[in-house]
């Protein structure tokens, strides 16, 4: 821990996301989970490029985009997530993928183990679905964070099995 | 989140209600952690509580110590002091906000944990620095403790 700096408990910021996602997608906007889902990610992007402007305070500005990016996969992630993004991958025209073999806030999400090869894919997308919810808020603090620092991007992202994920960065030219 | 809350819903009142309802779901499983941490036993009366919060639930969770003080006759009402609140740093409220309370979240909180534990709660900020008072205070009201309901009546 960093002298001055101060820390809550894991818990409470669990508790803070889960409940975010559940005003927003179950709460205020059940039959519209597009608004819920812009809205989340407003959230996250706000608190993206907040985030991105404290832990840059001390760095001298950032030479081009990769380095931006591998800014994001590096210490971003291991301040906001405690580890780095395992695999970053690019076309070299702009489009990068990120992936998180261990998202943290999707190891605890689970869904219930399927019987018959048929329901095991619905449990796929059931646990895509389900998932997906809580990814709004970390594109919206990747896309506020790249937003910040000078890349203006559009940020998806895609389970592709629990608790793996990646992030998908588009680069606006 | 409370400025997209603000965006939302433009309500200063309604913003306040939803904290307390977003607080209120995150602590009936908040208390779920906390006893598995805390190692307390169960507390005899509401002053008890009141300590067990302050000591052990705030320092374990917001990294905080709280005073209890200003108890009534009956010792079903006190205050809670924070010595410090890390829920706003960095935070000011504008002029268009006053009637925010933007900490209320843990209201909700609180009452929700208590609830758990079969204690029905009234839960406010009784002075808020963001809103120019000198400190951060709860008043904590018990107002009934529920009898725990079992599911089977043993005479049945």
């Amino acid at each position: 821990m960093r002298a001055g700096s101060r820390e809550v408990a894991e818990s409470c910021l669990d508790g803070i996301t889960m409940e975010m996602v559940a005003t927003y997608c179950d709460r205020l906007h059940s039959s519209k989970p597009d608004l819920a889902a812009r809205r989340i990610e407003a959230i996250g992007f706000q608190v993206g490029q907040q985030l991105a402007e404290r832990y840059t305070r001390d760095r001298p500005r950032f030479t081009d985009h990769l380095e931006v990016i591998k800014f994001i996969c590096k210490d971003f992630w291991a301040e906001v997530f405690k580890k780095q993004i395992d695999n970053l991958k690019t076309n070299h025209r702009g489009v990068f993928v990120l992936q998180d073999t261990r998202f943290r806030w999707l190891t605890r999400i689970s869904v219930d183990s399927p019987l018959t090869p048929s329901e095991a894919n619905n449990t796929t997308l059931a646990a895509a679905q389900a998932g997906g919810k809580y990814l709004y808020f970390p594109c919206g603090l990747i896309r506020g964070a790249l937003t910040n620092l000078g890349v203006p991007c559009a940020v998806s992202a895609e389970i592709a099995a629990l608790p793996a994920c990646s992030f998908i960065i588009r680069i606006k030219v | 989140m409370v400025r997209q809350l603000l965006t939302d819903f433009e309500d200063v009142e309604e913003v306040n209600k939803q904290l307390d309802t977003m607080g209120y779901n995150i602590g009936i499983r908040l208390i779920d952690d906390f006893l598995s941490k805390a190692n307390v036993t169960r507390c005899s009366e509401f002053r008890e509580t009141a300590d067990v919060i302050a000591k052990i639930g705030f320092k374990m969770f917001l990294g905080v110590t709280a005073t209890v003080s200003n108890w009534n006759a009956d010792f079903t009402e006190c205050s809670l002091v924070l010595d410090d609140n890390p829920l706003v740093d960095f935070v000011e409220l504008p002029e268009t906000c006053q009637g925010l309370y933007y900490c209320n979240v843990l209201c909700g909180v609180i009452r929700g944990a208590l609830e758990m534990v079969s204690m029905r709660t009234e839960v406010k900020w009784a002075r808020d620095m963001l809103r120019g008072d000198d400190a951060y205070e709860l008043r904590l009201k018990l107002i009934e403790h529920v009898a725990e309901e079992y599911p089977y009546k043993d005479d049945d």
